[in-house]
């Protein structure tokens, strides 16, 4: 599925969304369960203040010093075998891999859940230079049939229910109508087996990459990670650039705080530690491993004001409690990522121009805030994203000019009580033209407002 | 004790009732409101917007206005937390400015702050009348982390039940200029929050900060919903 960007419609897209009732009711049910998992998978975890402290911290070590961790990296990387491959942009990304695929003749791909792939848009390009790419996680699975984009990072198919998965299958695989879970998982694991089987080459994607190991890490649920990793002969797995952990030694702190902070589980299924390819003498593994690390424009986002979202850990808590996130769904955002973390990183992935709607996306309410495991703070990020949109003139006259004039009347009470007045005077025809607007929600100022009781 | 009154541009201009309850209660508690005549606002719609100079100015005038070494009360979390964290992020090269903006986040309370730390208006026995829930606005909960007092003085009120409402932390929708600029999400948003206090089955729902309860009140006016709204300065004002 091809990634035409649509967040400059934001709010068109919204309208859209809350007018969609079986999308409202699947996110609303989904955030709700996740909500309750993540409470309760964090409820005996009694450390969890300092284990954030020192998560956050170990994330802001890598951003201070993240050019030489990447080298540190590709050395490890290098060392334990497998081949590093710099780039620059999501085309340097999508060429590199095509040409490791094509070089090697490989014609039938399966992937395992990659957000990184969604972002340079990977599939189509793979598709169009004639592979056949086959999504293997569940979630991704649906969606490629449906020829949707994930509308969660973690969770990309929370917005349909069963029922539409099972009307999907029919119409796609030919099967029997089923709207039970068990059997349409069974469905795809079926369907998925054989493409594993017969697959000239893995494309994953990672979590972590620790830098002292050269060792790509793997949280998964489904197991199809793992085979995308291991049974194909050729594994090549995109990350971007500030996955980055300083040492393997790092990382249990980040399995405490990450399927618990995404699904609500203690641990993930699977946690693949994955150290250059096979070596002789060991059973499973691909034999030849590839590793793209992307940069597309982080490396811009490090030196400006907005670097603290590259701390993100890509868990999907800040989406499931986010207000707006919640009523409208991920596809609304208009690009790959959504929710709190993709609003900020949407805008600075694809410039200001192409997104700037998505700075409003927030009724600052800070639930992310609270629920963030490395910290990042979000709302403060919006507000620097919103200043930036009004300095380079991204946002409207009129709220310009209102602005302005707030600033002029908040500093001069002559004028805050005339313009208290005018709104007086004006509000029976302002609401008259009101509706959902402002003036129609809003009741009309008192007769006497309180300065004007005071003694 | 002096105590200089806040009103905030919304009470002032909408709700003076609860600018009045807040006096009485004060009073009530020993404390000589002063309401500095020259007051506005505290600059939030246009910080939150992104419009730091407008906010400056707000703010600016607001150091002014509120000067001195009195407590400083307003019945509002939203614009407690303006003056407490964000004005000292606006004055964070200006020295002088900057000094005084952390002072006065020193002496802002919220109204339930005051009323419970300093006034120990819980242990009062106030009156209540009825069933009262309570929504737990965004910026008074998790920016000026004011989780309890509120809970603490509805539960002290005699003859009136509690009745908790579910996810009362969750936002209202209301979010300053956002109810403005993206108001079909806004108003689902009221929905939901609506629908969460009707579960509730109270007569009246209540909280510290007029911008979500007018969002509110509006909800329920579209709903059809014969649910009381009232601020909590005008709820434990009626009992004293």
């Amino acid at each position: 599925m091809s990634h035409e960007q649509t967040s400059l419609a934001f709010r068109k897209n919204t309208v859209r969304a809350l007018e969609d009732s079986a999308l409202r009711a699947a996110m609303k049910q989904a955030t709700d369960t996740f909500g309750t998992k993540r409470a309760d998978a964090f409820a005996p975890v009694a450390d969890l203040e300092a284990l954030r402290d020192r998560a956050s911290a170990i994330r802001d070590d890598v951003l201070a010093n993240l050019p030489m961790y990447v080298d540190r990296f590709v050395a490890s990387a290098t060392r334990a075998g497998a081949v590093v491959h710099r780039a620059e942009d999501a085309a340097a990304a999508r060429e590199t891999i095509r040409g490791i695929l094509a070089d090697r003749g490989a014609r039938r791909i399966v992937k395992g859940k990659s957000m990184v792939s969604e972002e340079v848009d990977l599939n189509s390009h793979l598709e169009a230079a004639g592979m056949e790419v086959v999504e293997t996680d569940l979630g991704e699975y649906i969606i490629q049939l449906e020829g949707e984009t994930p509308s969660h990072i973690i969770v990309p198919a929370i917005h349909k229910n069963r029922r539409q998965v099972g009307r999907l299958f029919a119409d796609r695989l030919g099967v029997p109508y089923s709207d039970d879970p068990q059997v349409l998982t069974k469905i795809a694991r079926k369907a998925l087996r054989e493409k594993f089987l017969s697959a000239d080459a893995g494309i994953s994607g990672a979590n972590f990459a620790a830098t002292d190991t050269g060792s790509i890490v793997l949280l998964t649920n489904e197991g199809n990670g793992r085979m995308v990793t291991s049974v194909p002969p050729l594994h090549v797995a995109i990350l971007s650039v500030e996955k980055m952990l300083p040492s393997l030694a790092d990382l249990p702190a980040f399995l405490r705080l990450l399927p618990r902070s995404a699904t609500g589980q203690t641990i993930t299924s699977y946690v693949s530690v994955i150290t250059g390819p096979r070596t002789p003498g060991e059973a499973t593994g691909a034999k030849e491993l590839h590793i793209v690390l992307l940069d597309n424009g982080r490396t811009e986002i490090l030196a400006g004001e907005s670097r603290d979202i590259l701390k993100c850990i890509r868990c999907g808590a800040c989406m499931n409690v986010c207000p707006v996130y919640r009523s409208v769904g991920g596809h609304a955002y208009g690009w790959t990522y959504p929710g709190p973390m993709g609003m900020i990183l949407t805008t600075l992935l694809t410039g200001m121009r192409n997104s700037h709607p998505l700075v409003d996306a927030s009724t600052l309410c800070g639930a992310c805030v609270e629920v963030c495991p490395v910290r990042v703070p979000l709302v403060d990020l919006i507000l620097g994203l919103r200043r930036r949109k009004v300095c380079e003139g991204f946002a409207g006259r009129g709220e310009r000019r209102g602005m302005a004039v707030f600033g002029r009347a908040a500093a001069s009470p002559g004028l805050f009580a005339l313009a208290q007045r005018l709104a007086g005077a004006f509000w029976p025809l302002a609401r008259s033209l009101g509706g959902k607007d402002v003036a129609g929600r809003m009741p009309a100022p008192a007769k006497t407002p309180l300065r004007r009781r005071m003694p | 004790m002096r105590v200089l009154l806040f009103g905030t541009c919304l009470v002032d201009t909408f709700f003076p009732e609860a600018g009045e309850a807040t006096v009485r209660l004060l009073r009530r508690f020993g404390a000589e409101p002063v309401f500095p005549k020259g007051q506005t606002c505290c600059g939030q719609p246009a910080f939150n917007a992104g419009y730091d100079a407008a906010a400056r100015a707000a703010a600016e005038h607001f150091l002014w206005e509120f000067d001195g070494d009195d407590p400083i009360v307003t019945p509002s979390g939203s614009c407690a937390a303006m003056v407490r964290h964000h004005y000292p992020r606006l004055f964070r090269d200006d020295p002088s400015l900057l000094a005084r903006a952390k002072r006065a986040g020193e002496r802002i309370y919220e109204l339930t702050q005051f009323l419970v730390h300093v006034a120990k208006a819980h242990e009062a026995g106030l009156r209540g009348k009825g069933t009262v829930t309570y929504h737990a606005s965004c910026h008074l909960t998790r920016t000026l982390g004011v989780r309890e007092e509120p809970l603490t003085l509805l539960s002290s009120l005699k003859g009136s039940t509690f009745l908790p409402m579910p996810d009362a932390a969750r936002c209202c929708g209301f979010g300053g200029t956002f109810m403005a600029k993206l108001p079909e999400i806004s108003c689902a948003l009221a929905d939901e929050k609506a629908a969460s206090i009707e579960a509730t089955g109270a007569d009246t729902v209540t909280g510290c900060d007029s911008g979500c309860l007018m969002n509110i009140a509006d909800a329920m006016r579209r709903r059809g919903t014969r649910i009381r709204v009232a601020h909590i300065a005008q709820l434990l004002a009626e009992g004293l």
